[in-house]
């Protein structure tokens, strides 16, 4: 289990990058962008959304033996299509909501005709929100970036 | 023994209405949000998913109003809610080189690549009240400075490693499904049965016993090789989609323990590793798993163990707060039955030693 499992389709590997990128979304943000969308295919709920908790593993000093480092909540919903495509959304956190529109988005997302406009329209606006929140970690992180002077060794003889 | 007792029902319901009374404090004054936990006291939400063992702010920040800010009964509560959820499986485990690092330093080197990075700490504060906070104001947002893109953040253990003067950790270690959460703890523990306890465990309690190791009960001589503190991604694979995909970003911290050893029969000198991890920004409980991590290896590493630290079974036995707050505070329960027969036995003893010792005084005097 502690192999990553890598998708091994184009299809897979453009859903591993939607879901991750839906479900580390802020949720309010992510109801908005599915609101501005606007009518979508009607889909029916195969799992209702459902909150349970997923082991959060962790490796001894980081590169070693994996441990148990402790739980996080989660919440997941799956969707069906009339047309049959069915979706799944897990998402980090109690978001009922948020999990059952990333199930949704992760349907319709295998139709052709709304591939390109979800990716316009919540995708790659979530990707550019979570890059800017990224570098803005980094830039303040940098500002603390400190060299020290060991003075016994550089202060010569 | 413990005999129950029954009634006192309205007291009871009366205590409670009274601990709500006392937890909404004085009406002239806006009640606390839930956000407001989360966002301005971050750090005992942090202790409170780390202890509590369960990663979600809003739930921490939940226990920690209901509690009144009485973190270990905070934990408690966040302990018991997890229990009424399903489990869905375990992660992948987590990378943290992968991690957005708010601050990263060691205490080893001083020219790591990619840089000592403070972050937000309290290490250079001159602990000084700053009555500036006692009055509101707004505060100017932090500085920023320009970001050394592509600029990777190795794990400094892994220099060392290279070079053979650190030990690589273990890539197995015992059963790697185990869990303390589903299956009761059997001593002797495995490693990584031994972390999932010291990162459940109660930061004085693990604090307090690395302090122990340091002061030279099971010294193993420590150095910070790296700290960090950041965001890293956690990476799930559900069955249903047969591939992996990031869930959620986690703030974690990370203390690799860097110690001097002199080697064993089979070991050369070297130094070695003990390892901490914790939800959120919690260094001093980092660090201290870290320490007792390192000192319960005694036996692994042919050191006498001596000391209360290097002792697994009191260690692994004694870091859980809800089981030693649980235990301790049940003193409190009626214990009236109980105490009548010790009672009963201390008064038939009573009797007898003044029996025997009037009886003595008898005999002396008869002499």
């Amino acid at each position: 289990m502690a192999a990553s499992i890598v998708p091994d389709t184009d299809a897979q590997k453009r859903r591993q990058r939607w879901l991750s990128l839906l479900a580390k979304a802020p949720a309010g943000r992510l109801e908005a962008l599915w609101a501005e969308v606007g009518a979508v295919p009607a889909y029916t709920l195969l799992r209702r959304p459902e909150i349970g908790l997923v082991m959060v593993k962790g490796r001894i000093s980081g590169s070693g033996a994996p441990f148990c480092a402790g739980e996080m909540t989660v919440t997941r919903a799956a969707v069906r299509l009339e047309s049959g495509e069915i979706g799944h959304g897990y998402v980090g956190g109690r978001h009922p909501r948020q999990a059952e529109i990333v199930a949704a988005i992760d349907a319709l997302g295998q139709k052709p005709d709304w591939r390109k406009p979800l990716e316009d329209k919540i995708v790659a606006p979530l990707a550019h929100e979570a890059e800017g929140r990224r570098q803005l970690v980094r830039a303040r992180a940098a500002a603390t970036k400190v060299d020290f002077f060991t003075v016994a060794r550089e202060a010569g003889t | 023994m413990y005999v129950a007792v029954k009634g006192g029902e309205t007291a009871i319901a009366n205590s409670l209405d009274l601990v709500a009374d006392k937890r909404r404090g004085s009406r002239d004054l806006a009640e606390l949000t839930l956000e407001q936990i989360d966002q301005q006291l971050g750090l005992a939400v942090d202790r409170v998913m780390t202890e509590g063992s369960c990663y979600d702010r809003a739930l921490a920040a939940l226990a920690i109003k209901q509690a009144r800010g009485d973190l270990v009964e905070a934990i408690f509560l966040l302990r018991a809610y997890r229990t009424t959820l399903p489990r869905f499986g375990d992660t992948q485990p987590l990378d943290t080189t992968q991690m957005v690092a708010e601050r990263r330093i060691s205490s080893t080197f001083k020219d790591v690549p990619g840089g000592q990075v403070l972050g937000p700490t309290y290490d250079y504060t001159h602990r000084l009240l700053d009555f500036s906070l006692a009055a509101a104001g707004e505060r100017p947002e932090a500085p920023t400075a320009p970001v050394d893109a592509g600029q990777a953040l190795p794990r400094v253990g892994d220099i060392l490693e290279r070079e053979g003067m650190l030990e690589p950790p273990p890539a197995q270690d015992g059963d790697a499904s185990q869990d303390i959460t589903r299956t009761p703890l059997v001593l002797p523990a495995d490693r990584p049965v031994r972390l999932q306890n010291l990162a459940r465990g109660d930061e004085g309690f693990l604090l307090a016993l690395g302090y122990s190791t340091q002061r030279g009960y099971g010294n193993n001589h420590p150095f910070v090789g790296e700290i960090r503190y950041g965001q890293v991604p956690v990476a799930f694979a559900p069955e249903e989609l047969g591939f992996e995909i990031e869930i959620a970003e986690i703030d974690v911290t990370e203390c690799d323990m860097v110690n001097q050893f002199a080697g064993a029969h089979n070991i050369p000198p070297q130094f070695t590793r003990g390892y901490g991890l914790a939800f959120g920004h919690a260094e001093r409980k980092a660090m201290a798993m870290a320490l007792v991590d390192r000192a319960l290896r005694a036996g692994e590493l042919s050191e006498n163990a001596t000391s209360p630290a290097q002792d697994e079974e009191f260690v692994l036995s004694h870091s859980d707060s809800v089981e030693a707050s649980g235990f301790v505070q049940h003193l409190k329960l009626p214990h009236y039955v109980d105490f009548q027969s010790e009672l009963v036995v201390v008064r038939t003893l009573r009797a007898e030693v003044e029996e025997r010792n009037r009886q003595t005084v008898l005999d002396q005097a008869a002499e």
